[in-house]
């Protein structure tokens, strides 16, 4: 397999990704920016297309945004690894997580 | 600059892309309105909804969006005397009276009990949810089948309810648009506008600022009500994870920071408490445990070892049934109280001790599979579902990941660190990270019995009031500030705004966005915390506290004129940072007056270390005047004979007790 291109990228603020759009579903209605109590996400300058995370780190993990969507599945919230709680089976002591 | 962040821009006019909204940086609008409602939570807009239906003309301020959608919600509607209970609205406030050593708000509580059921009836009548219209609980210990209410905690006194709050928010907010209240989405309380000096200040107005737009407002009123909330964060950063920790969104140290620099009178400032590290907090009611949503599950160790219960004598409980019941000796179980004769049956209180011998194993679960099946689906899925910040990032996110409750045991974090501060919900908790404590009733704005502060034409509601939180008495005592505030309002004179004021807090809230460069709001909030983490951490006394205050008169000075912010956004986060210094200071204030250490209030002083000595047994008061910090003094139960003043101030309201 070939090695990627190293290119200089900084750190960038993480997690970095607390909610993830489905750029199929999405129609860029923006319900989800207006209802934000955060403000985290700004509308996209290309019409119809998802909103732009813009403070990532800001957001508050609330899921008004998955609430007020019309279209199920075009943004969904991604809660970042260390927030992720583990569950375990009771009859089989299997392990899951979110 | 030399980083990465300014290599990047340079490339693009100094920015990624065109800032989305239009700028209005100057520009100015004035509003008029006979109440003025700060804040669109729960308190505020049930506010709103009550004046407006006095026929006053209200508007309602909010930073983000009033209507909170599925983030906003309620699992318990509490202390609530109703058709089904015999509990008396002097017993709702006895208990915590009983319980907080006196240092609760009596007028406020009172009001949450008298009025609570009206109140929630209202809610119904507007759309909300508040009892199993869909019998999907029929046959539950916990409802009652004439009203199909259901109750939580204590199932034979039944004045504490469950809910479906998810559904509260958007009914307020629906009715608002009803009653022609005039929202202002997306606008800051930056200030309060006052007239008149000494003890005859009236507050007369407010101004905002459009965290999108930077458009300045000035609302002139000839009432206001203060439905801003408490604080957050004063201790507790992460820069990474700045949204993650707040219980409430958007509530930082807003209003008390108005209020303070206005003159407004506190009390109780210097309560706080442990709390996990900033960044630490996992979803709230996402981990397994046995209290508030998810009362009364049974809790197992890693091999299945059902861990006790035990009453308020420490007598180990036979049945499930009787985490739900009094047990002999008490009159009705009250949640959360530490008061023994109310106090909740809970897990042994030796556990950690018989954690760290082996005889039970970490991690420890919520066994939600072991209980009766209403339970079950009343914790998961009525509880947890419709809490505040629990329908998606708990309930739906954990499901579509395969929890299931009948089979899944969901793990606790208590106690993996082996420390001693450990929160059965949270985890870890440490005594430099600290909070005014979620449920814990903290420091907030002194009242009278018409929900009105020291200020003339300013009334307050929900947590901005001291000693004041839950969901019901937000709803509750803003829907009683609202009437009290349109009524003084029809009968008031037009105010007058000093436009001195006006120019001072335009100069004051535009100066970051006049630097292009220079310290970000984060490096401020951090260092801000830093200083109350070391100067009015967990043991105090007055040489720590000064240097304290020293500090912030410092950052004010000194640090303050070298803040920038980029666009509207950020100035509403360093404009919130500004806010939690002076409410920091306010924090020290209070903690310089109280020369006691206090077990009630969280409060350790090393230089007077004696715990809660009766002379110290008071509400301490404090408040600027003049520019000068004035100490004063209340005691405990002010208030007086609760249900004689609150007839006498209420003599023509009718409701379910009346």
């Amino acid at each position: 397999m070939e090695f990627q291109k190293a290119r200089a990228v900084p750190n960038l603020p993480g997690p970095g990704r607390p909610v993830i759009f489905d750029a199929e579903l999405c129609n860029g209605c923006n319900r989800c920016v207006e209802i934000c109590p955060m403000d985290v996400l700004v509308p996209n300058r290309r019409k119809g297309a998802p909103p732009i995370v813009l403070y990532p780190e800001e957001c508050w993990y609330g899921g008004l945004c998955v609430e007020e969507c019309p279209n199920p599945g075009a943004i969904k919230l991604n809660l970042p690894l260390m927030q992720r709680v583990r569950w375990k089976r009771k009859d089989t002591g299997e392990h899951f997580r979110v | 600059m030399s980083n990465w962040f300014e290599e990047l821009l340079k490339g693009g006019n100094g920015e990624l892309f065109q800032w989305p909204y239009p700028i209005r940086y100057g520009v100015q609008k004035e509003v008029s309105a006979d109440v003025l409602v700060l804040g669109g939570g729960p308190a505020g807009c049930m506010a709103a909804v009550s004046a407006a239906k006095r026929g006053a003309k209200v508007v309602l301020v909010e930073k983000g969006h009033p209507k909170g959608a599925g983030g906003s919600g309620c699992d318990h509607w509490l202390n609530t005397p109703n058709p089904c209970s015999k509990i008396t609205p002097e017993e709702c406030v006895q208990w915590e009276f009983d319980s907080y050593g006196g240092y609760i708000n009596g007028i406020s509580r009172y009001i949450g009990a008298r009025e609570g059921y009206d109140a929630l009836l209202e809610l119904e009548q507007m759309g909300a949810k508040i009892r199993d219209t869909d019998d999907e609980f029929k046959g539950a210990p916990f409802r009652d089948e004439k009203t199909k209410f259901l109750f939580a905690y204590d199932y034979e006194n039944k004045f504490m309810f469950r809910v479906w709050g998810t559904t509260f928010k958007p009914a307020m907010y629906k009715q608002c648009l009803k009653l022609g209240v005039q929202i202002y989405k997306r606008v800051m309380i930056t200030s309060l506008l006052t007239g008149g000096a000494g003890r005859t200040v009236r507050v007369t107005g407010a101004t905002g600022i459009n965290v999108r737009t930077g458009e300045f407002f000035i609302f002139r009123a000839k009432a206001t009500i203060d439905c801003l909330s408490f604080y957050q964060g004063n201790w507790l950063f992460s820069s990474e994870l700045t949204g993650l920790p707040y219980f409430h969104p958007n509530v930082v140290s807003d209003g008390p920071a108005v209020a303070w620099r206005a003159g407004a009178e506190f009390t109780m400032m210097e309560k706080s408490t442990a709390a996990p590290p900033p960044g630490y907090a996992f979803p709230h009611y996402g981990t397994g445990n046995p209290r508030n949503t998810w009362y009364p599950c049974t809790m197992v160790d890693a091999r299945g070892k059902e861990i006790p219960w035990v009453d308020y004598r420490g007598r180990p409980l036979k049945d499930l049934r009787d985490r739900t019941r009094p047990a002999e000796g008490q009159k009705f179980l009250a949640e959360r109280a530490p008061a023994p004769q109310y106090r909740c049956p809970r897990l042994i209180d030796d556990l950690l001790e018989k954690v760290r011998r082996g005889e039970f194993m970490l991690p420890l679960y919520a066994d939600l599979p072991s209980m009766p099946e209403y339970e079950r689906r009343a914790i998961w899925g009525l509880m947890v579902g419709e809490e505040g910040r629990s329908k998606v990032p708990v309930l739906r996110t954990y499901t579509e990941a395969g929890f299931d409750p009948d089979k899944d045991l969901l793990q606790s974090y208590y106690l993996l660190g082996g420390e001693p501060h450990s929160g059965l919900m949270e985890g870890t908790l440490l005594p430099q990270f600290r909070t005014y404590g979620p449920f814990a009733s903290p420091g907030g704005l002194v009242v009278d019995w018409d929900l009105r502060t020291n200020l003339e034409g300013f009334y307050a509601a929900g947590n901005a009031l001291f000693a004041g939180n839950y969901y019901h008495h937000a709803v509750t005592t803003g829907r009683y500030a609202g009437r009290k505030a349109a009524e003084y309002a029809l009968a008031a004179e037009e105010p007058k705004i000093d436009m001195a004021q006006v120019e001072a807090e335009k100069a004051r809230v535009y100066a970051p966005v006049r630097r292009r460069n220079g310290i970000d709001w984060k490096e401020l909030r951090a260092g801000l915390c830093r200083i109350m983490q070391n100067y009015c951490g967990g043991i105090k006394n007055e040489g720590l506290l000064k240097i304290g205050l020293i500090w912030l008169k410092d950052v004010e000075e000194n640090v303050f004129p070298e803040v920038y912010a980029p666009n509207p956004h950020a100035l509403m986060r360093v404009l919130e940072s500004f806010n939690m210094l002076y409410c920091d200071r306010l924090i020290l204030h209070a903690s310089l007056a109280r020369k006691a250490s206090s077990k009630h209030l969280g409060f350790e002083r090393q230089d007077y270390a004696e715990e809660d000595p009766p002379e110290w047994h008071k509400f301490v008061t404090v408040r600027q005047e003049d520019g000068e910090v004035r100490v004063g003094e209340l005691p405990i139960g002010y208030w007086g004979p609760l249900a004689e003043n609150y007839e006498s101030h209420n003599r023509d309201y009718r409701g379910y007790l009346k």
